[in-house]
């Protein structure tokens, strides 16, 4: 049997239209949209996180400095380069289950996360820091584990 | 056969590319409607359950996640110091077992002469997972060599149901009439290795106390303390019965009596010299030791005690949190229901509060555990002395006041060698009680050694403890 080019052009928008359809349903439904906002609820959209976004409300930075405050780079292309990339490596662990629990930051988080304390409380750090530039960086969270979450 | 275009090419790999795309959205789908359904229904109820139902499978029907992980606890894994390996062995038609764990006494035979005339010298292996606690009493040579009563049963089987059937619903009466019973009579009125329905109330889940054994024992405990009519299953909180529930078992104990009433003896306290500042009030021993005579005691897995003397407990935290840590199963978030070594499990046993790397942890473990390890290979060897000093001066007709004395030393050296010894985490649950305890045993074993020798010997320091 013969299937010209026309059927095939058909099928192929079809299954176009298919995936575009099914791929805005489950972005709706994943709530996908969330992600791209600040909301610290997104967050925790998949459960995993649930403990560190009950942690947040009832710890000292939930009125000054949302997740994404402390999370990711303060510069548009960065901030979502960052969310895009642990975006899909959370969804991707999360999917395949296979992660490991307690959940562990990544050595560039981290870095993320200590520019975070820098930008904010810069005035009462730089001090401490010292004039040194290649001395080692003091690592906030080596003793202010808790502050976030 | 004939020729396509290549438009014609690109559009039949499109059409594929499309499909597979589809098809890898829909699976996607479907994967985040599953993780929703998980967080919206913990769990459906398939079957009611009551206080008569000692089958864990039908339980499993209500809970699958917490049964598959109680299915589990049949793992043979090794840890550094501790967990069991699978070595086969022919089975007979007495004992059917085609793998048992590695042999105590084989590795260390020192043991042997420590237990000598006790049924332990003649057979004694590591401890495997929950799932053969049954099967393990049941087949044991100690079965052969010495006649076994049905106490044994309050922490080898799901005992709850029969206790209560045997009692005509009297908890308690069932638990006396069964100690009374010849092992093998109490065994057939038994099915289940420890099962949902020891721990857990039917009708609510919470944990709750099912053994005679334990009530009476914290109550005796409680009442030391001041505090009178003891219950836990009323007064304690969730996170004391998160210990408590294993502390039904994993404790010191005796028999007492003819009636082979089974005792937590600590009615003076959980610590060391408190339980054997009990026994010396009794009068009571195990076993008269084969070698030297002495009224010996043997220590039997004393982790509650031990864990209550340690940082752990001090913290307020309790078995279930590194034993039976929180694991993510989807959306859900349970209790793993496979009791293991945490050092089977660090990332969830230990990361939770140690935001440290998990082969820091293990290290740190390790060498508490190796140092706890050297500090009883001493004590083994001091005790194994002075039971050969005490068979010497006995061959020399030493008067029989000396050989009391010393024979005193060595049932106090022992017991806390075996109390250490026994204990299933080489001095983890309390490092330096662990470490105090042996560094007496070793001193209490030489003095029985140094009083042979010199009959008019006085510790230089008066001694406080005994």
């Amino acid at each position: 049997m013969k299937i010209s080019s026309r059927h095939l052009f058909f099928a192929l928008a079809a299954h176009v239209g298919l995936f575009l359809g099914l791929g805005l349903y489950t972005f709706v439904y994943a709530r996908g949209y969330s992600y791209l906002t600040d909301d610290p609820r997104a967050c925790a959209n998949c459960h995993v996180m649930k403990e560190q976004y009950d942690g947040w409300v009832k710890a000292p930075h939930r009125n000054v400095a949302a997740c994404n405050d402390c999370h990711t780079p303060h510069d548009l292309i960065g901030k979502y380069t960052i969310k895009a990339k642990n975006g899909f490596w959370h969804s991707y662990y999360f999917t395949t289950q296979t992660f490991k629990e307690p959940i562990e930051i990544t050595p560039t988080d981290r870095r993320i996360a200590l520019d975070n304390c820098r930008r904010c409380h810069a005035p009462i750090v730089d001090a401490i820091d010292g004039p040194h530039n290649n001395t080692k960086r003091l690592d906030c969270l080596r003793c202010h584990q808790g502050v976030g979450h | 056969m004939e020729k396509h275009s290549k438009a014609y090419k690109t559009l039949a790999a499109g059409v594929a590319i499309a499909a597979v795309a589809s098809i890898a959205g829909l699976a996607l789908l479907v994967n985040i409607f599953e993780r929703k359904q998980e967080a919206k229904n913990p769990f459906f109820r398939v079957v009611e359950l009551d206080d008569a139902v000692e089958d864990p499978a039908v339980w499993g029907k209500n809970f699958p996640l917490q049964y598959d992980g109680y299915k589990r606890t049949v793992d043979m894994k090794r840890t550094r110091f501790g967990g069991s390996e699978a070595v086969p062995r022919t089975p007979t038609d007495a004992d059917p077992r085609s793998l048992v764990a590695q042999s105590r006494i084989e590795e260390d035979p020192r043991l042997k002469t420590m237990w000598a005339g006790y049924a332990f010298s003649k057979d004694f292996r590591e401890e495997r997972g929950h799932a053969f606690m049954l099967d393990d009493q049941t087949f044991t040579e100690r079965q052969r060599v010495v006649q076994q009563p049905g106490t044994c049963m309050h922490c080898h089987a799901s005992v709850y149901v029969p206790y209560k059937k045997l009692g005509d619903g009297d908890l308690t009466k069932g638990f006396e009439k069964m100690n009374k019973m010849p092992y093998q009579e109490a065994r057939k009125l038994v099915e289940h290795p420890v099962s949902c329905i020891d721990c857990h109330d039917p009708k609510t889940m919470e944990l709750r106390v099912t053994r005679p054994g334990f009530l009476e024992g914290i109550r005796n405990l409680k009442a030391a303390e001041g505090v009178k009519d003891y219950d836990p299953n009323k007064t304690a909180t969730r996170q004391e019965m998160r210990s408590f529930v294993c502390g039904q078992c994993h404790v010191e104990y005796y028999f007492k009596g003819p009636e082979k009433r089974l005792v937590y003896p600590w009615h003076n306290g959980l610590k060391v010299e408190n339980i054997l500042a009990y026994y010396e009030k009794e009068g009571y021993k195990d076993w008269t030791h084969k070698i030297s005579s002495a009224p010996v005691l043997k220590a039997q897995h004393p982790e509650f005690e031990l864990w209550s003397q340690g940082i752990h407990a001090r913290s307020g935290v309790s078995c279930a949190d590194c034993h039976m840590p929180y694991t993510r199963v989807g959306a859900l978030k349970i209790s793993d229901h496979h009791v293991r070594s945490p050092m089977l499990n660090i990332n969830r046993a230990c990361q939770t509060c140690h935001h440290i790397p998990e082969a820091e942890l293990k290290a740190r473990v390790e060498n508490i555990q190796e140092a706890t390890f050297k500090l009883r290979n001493r004590a083994m060897d001091a005790v194994v002395d002075l039971i050969a000093d005490i068979e010497k001066a006995q061959k020399a007709g030493k008067p029989e006041a000396l050989l009391a004395r010393a024979r005193g030393h060595q049932r106090t050296a022992q017991f806390k060698l075996d109390f250490i010894e026994a204990e299933n985490s080489t001095g983890f649950h309390a490092p330096q009680e662990a470490a105090r305890i042996l560094a007496e045993s070793v001193d209490e074993a030489r003095l029985g050694q140094v009083v042979l020798r010199d009959p008019g010997y006085k510790p230089t320091l008066t001694r406080l403890d005994k």
